[in-house]
């Protein structure tokens, strides 16, 4: 394990030179209390006080609204009704301070985009043209926070390029792809830090222990699918949801997106915009019928999706990394803790049992 | 890197209305570049996403046979703005289809076996494939019965192809409508599940079944299956969900973990019954 030690001094000396190679993005403050991930300016610097964004900034790789084709409906037009590609940005870019769950949700949404069939160039290049500078969480940003026991955690370094960890007087910057580097040599970061290891170690008990919840998902993989389908528990924890999408919008993992024309005259693109399992039109068939057509359906969709499809498809973790952002933010209190622990505990029909 | 999303362009060479309604016409379409047709290599069984420039995309299933070449066929239901848009475009006009998509019916499993084609209403367009491309490959395969059935014969796509294969004697047509004042009507009368019963061979392991048709038909027709012996491997459905990318991407049309688009839209009926009802 190579660490360096950055001194907050030539901290933002450091970055000024990245800039010469990369985009920077990072956490901005934004409002009272939240900050987003956005460029920064010449002189504007990541605010590294923050303790997590509101919004996951899966928005830098999946834009929330995003041209995909332009096209003219011109007659006279030689290339008039044909879909032309938009240039997409290539260019190299770094986010600094983005956090462990945010990054290790990154490979997780991979899987989707980046296939063996298809890769969506899209989501791809932008994806690759990011170098990824973490920044470990040294307690936890939040008591809903479970990234502990959903895969992740607050000095999780998959889906890094570089894990900063904050000393108070410096920051130690654990090396970890040949990515990473590159941009720790652009910067000019170059002091080893010779007992870094055993200092991480000990900052990263600390920080885990403050994690103060956790979920439980043993049992998942095992459970028959159509069975925890049809449990019996879905109409209550669906019950209070007003299908508003604030879970899937703010969720690290959430992907799904829908497809649209929008013309102006004879000129128009062809966007795609998020979308969300929480609508009733996201399903809806032309003929009228809808398979999810109750907030039954969708709100077990959202939890099925993340905690058994996922697990079905991959044989491998869950769907979450266990920032807790849709349970601060639901504003009806559903909890995918309780949901998970529910679904994990099941045993469908008990009373065969006697 | 290719752009999945991109869809070949292509014009309209011709539109043929099938039904009295008028509600189905069936378009056919040739690229404009060349090259795109081989690109373009397709399965009976898989779809491609028609792209009316403004519009947006419908998935619709190919209706041609990858044995006829120099054009590509589909068969729309005007349902929707896209479907709509398109129901009023011309010959010469230029728009984009994006594909195939879809996994196929699984030809590699029917090479040799008896195939019995089981049909209802418009859901005819793969089916209408599969039949000419085993009529093209006839010494791939054993018995071929096909069962389809329509509301009145003015509902019965393809009309003048179902007359020629019924003149066939390397392929056993049973089709029928629900009802008629026609009295030159001189084929069945009776619902899908009803001539099933009467007309399907018994199952043994060599013969499969694929059925296509609406969510009513499908649920008589299964009973009618199931007593004739089909076992639930050796019959075939394909399944409809909304969708907008077709390759796996977007997220609406799951179905449990596997999505429409990409794992299916062709599944056994072994592999439904593991999976949630959500289509």
């Amino acid at each position: 394990m190579k660490v360096i030690r950055i001194s907050k001094t030539e901290w933002q000396g450091g970055l000024d030179k990245a800039r010469t190679g990369y985009g920077l993005y990072g956490p901005v403050k934004e409002g009272q209390d939240d900050h987003a991930f956005r460029p920064l300016a010449p002189g504007e610097f990541p605010d590294m006080s923050y303790k997590n964004s509101k919004m996951s900034p899966k928005e830098l790789v999946h834009p929330q609204s995003e041209p995909m084709f332009q096209y003219n409906l011109n007659p006279a037009d030689p290339d008039h009704d044909i879909m032309r590609e938009i240039a997409k940005d290539a260019t190299a870019k770094a986010v600094i301070g983005i956090r462990p769950c945010d990054a290790d949700a990154f490979l997780l949404v991979k899987r989707n985009f980046d296939t063996p069939i298809y890769r969506d160039p899209y989501w791809v290049t932008a994806f690759e043209s990011f170098t990824k500078i973490g920044f470990a969480c040294n307690q936890a940003c939040s008591a809903t926070a479970f990234c502990t026991s959903a895969g992740s955690g607050p000095f999780h370094d998959a889906g890094l390029d570089v894990l900063l960890v904050d000393t108070g007087e410096s920051y130690l910057a654990k090396v970890v792809t040949d990515k990473g580097q590159h941009f720790l040599d652009v910067c000019g970061f170059s002091a080893p830090a010779a007992d870094a290891a055993s200092q991480i170690e000990s900052l990263q008990k600390k920080a885990e222990s403050t994690i103060a919840s956790s979920v439980n998902t043993d049992k998942l993989k095992d459970q028959v699918t159509t069975e925890l389908y049809d449990a019996p528990f879905w109409e209550e924890i669906s019950f209070a949801c007003i299908n508003c999408g604030t879970c899937t919008f703010s969720c690290p993992t959430c992907w799904c997106f829908d497809i649209q024309d929008e013309t102006k005259g004879k000129q128009g693109v062809r966007m795609r915009n998020w979308d969300s399992c929480m609508y009733p039109l996201f399903t809806l068939h032309g003929s009228g019928h809808n398979p999810r057509g109750t907030k039954v359906h969708r709100v077990r969709q959202r939890f099925m999706h993340k905690l058994k499809y996922y697990v079905d498809k991959y044989q491998d973790g869950i769907q979450c990394v266990g920032c807790g952002r849709c349970i601060r933010l639901c504003p009806v209190n559903i909890d995918i803790r309780k949901v998970c622990n529910m679904m994990n505990g099941y045993t469908a029909c008990s009373c065969a049992v006697s | 890197m290719q752009n999945p999303y991109l869809p070949y362009p292509v014009k309209i060479d011709d539109i043929v209305v099938e039904t009295e309604d008028k509600n189905l016409k069936t378009f056919t379409f040739v690229f404009l570049n060349p090259a795109d047709e081989e690109r373009f290599a397709y399965r009976s069984g898989q779809f491609a996403e028609l792209s009316v420039t403004g519009k947006g995309e419908i998935p619709i299933g190919i209706a041609s046979s990858p044995s006829e070449k120099g054009f590509v066929k589909f068969t729309v239901n005007k349902v929707g703005l896209v479907s709509s848009y398109l129901h009023n475009m011309q010959k010469g006009d230029i728009m984009g289809i994006r594909g195939p998509l879809g996994n196929s019916y699984p030809w590699d499993v029917l090479k040799g076996k008896n195939v019995v084609i089981i049909g209802g209403g418009f859901a005819f367009t793969t089916l209408r494939s599969s039949i000419v491309y085993m009529l093209a490959n006839r010494q791939d395969f054993g018995k071929i019965t096909v069962i389809y059935g329509a509301r009145t014969p003015g509902m019965l796509l393809y009309r003048d192809e179902l007359m020629a294969w019924e003149k066939r004697d390397d392929i056993d047509m049973h089709i029928t409508v629900d009802g008629t004042n026609d009295p030159n009507w001189k084929y069945n009368v009776g619902f899908v599940p009803t001539i099933t019963e009467k007309k399907a061979p018994q199952a043994d392991d060599d013969t499969y079944a694929i059925i296509c048709g609406p969510p009513i038909m499908i649920k008589f027709t299964q009973p009618v299956l199931d007593k004739a012996g089909y076992a639930h491997d050796h019959i075939i459905m394909s399944l409809e969900n909304r969708m907008k990318c077709g390759i796996g991407m977007c997220g609406r049309c799951n179905v449990g973990k596997d999505f429409v688009c990409k794992d299916g839209p062709v599944f056994t009926l072994a592999q439904l019954n593991t999976m949630p009802k959500e289509y």
